[in-house]
């Protein structure tokens, strides 16, 4: 991750993270990020390799078809950019939306560790 | 992927008889049942479903559309109908506005990239002003029908 100020008000933010929970980012997913992305006041974009669009709307998001194992970049420019980054990271690495990995090539004891 | 791909042009309805959400959903699971492509006797099975997994979320994402959709055994491939509502629908959408254009998609359990990349297309589409005006315009199924092949053939549509 990384934070660069321009000045005290314009912060920007970048992280990359990678869709692990199985079913990828459809909808019920997309809506959540969506919600945490509108608790926040900086700016929002989200690509994938083609594309780059706005994490505060559901439609675009959607756009983005990412499957498990995609990567994508998160980009948050604003006062609040660090803190907005740092929740959707969580969201998409750490909780995978709060829904199950793989089965198959399970991610070691990872997601175990986070049902429990 | 295009809409010819998934769309099942025997089960477009240009004119929704619905003016709710569920009646809606109904006619549309309905509609994929008649032209034989959700097998035989899962049709009640599936309109609950739907509606069970819309009233969790709406799928109403603003703007006049809805794309309610579930995954169920029935089907072994993607599957969709399209219904258009002059008088507009209440489908608790994102935007309290209401609904004109009806996008039910009934996904295999096991194929969850495939869904994603329909989900894509479609909303590619939706993205777009002029596509939702026309579709939302559709008089007829010929003419939804015209639209759809139209938009695979222009992504800027």
């Amino acid at each position: 991750m990384q934070t660069e100020k321009d000045s005290p008000q314009r912060v920007v933010c970048e992280a990359s993270v990678e869709i692990k929970n199985a079913d990828g980012l459809h909808m019920r997913p997309a809506m959540q990020f969506v919600d945490i992305a509108n608790q926040f006041e900086c700016d929002i974009n989200v690509s994938n390799d083609e594309n780059t669009v706005d994490g505060k709307s559901i439609m675009q998001m959607s756009m983005l078809a990412a499957t498990c194992g995609t990567k994508l970049k998160i980009k948050a420019e604003g006062a609040d950019a660090k803190e907005a980054v740092d929740a959707l990271r969580e969201l998409v690495v750490e909780k995978h939306f709060d829904e199950p990995t793989p089965k198959k090539k399970n991610r070691k004891s990872k997601a175990k560790d986070l049902k429990q | 992927m295009g809409f010819t791909d998934f769309v099942c042009f025997k089960a477009l309805i240009p004119e929704l008889k619905a003016t709710d959400r569920d009646g809606a959903i109904e006619e549309l699971v309905s509609a994929l049942d008649k032209a034989g492509r959700i097998g035989k006797g899962n049709c009640e099975e599936i309109t609950k479903a739907v509606i069970k997994r819309e009233k969790e979320a709406s799928t109403g994402m603003g703007k006049g559309i809805a794309v309610p959709h579930v995954k169920h055994g029935a089907v072994k491939d993607i599957v969709a109908s399209i219904g258009v509502s002059s008088a507009g629908i209440d489908f608790a959408a994102l935007d309290k506005q209401p609904v004109y254009s009806v996008i039910l998609l009934i996904s295999p359990l096991d194929n969850p990239d495939k869904h994603l990349q329909t989900m894509e297309h479609v909303f590619k589409h939706l993205q777009q002003e002029k596509f939702r005006k026309f579709l939302r315009q559709s008089q007829t199924a010929e003419q939804i029908e015209f639209l759809l092949r139209e938009a695979d053939e222009n992504p800027q549509l």
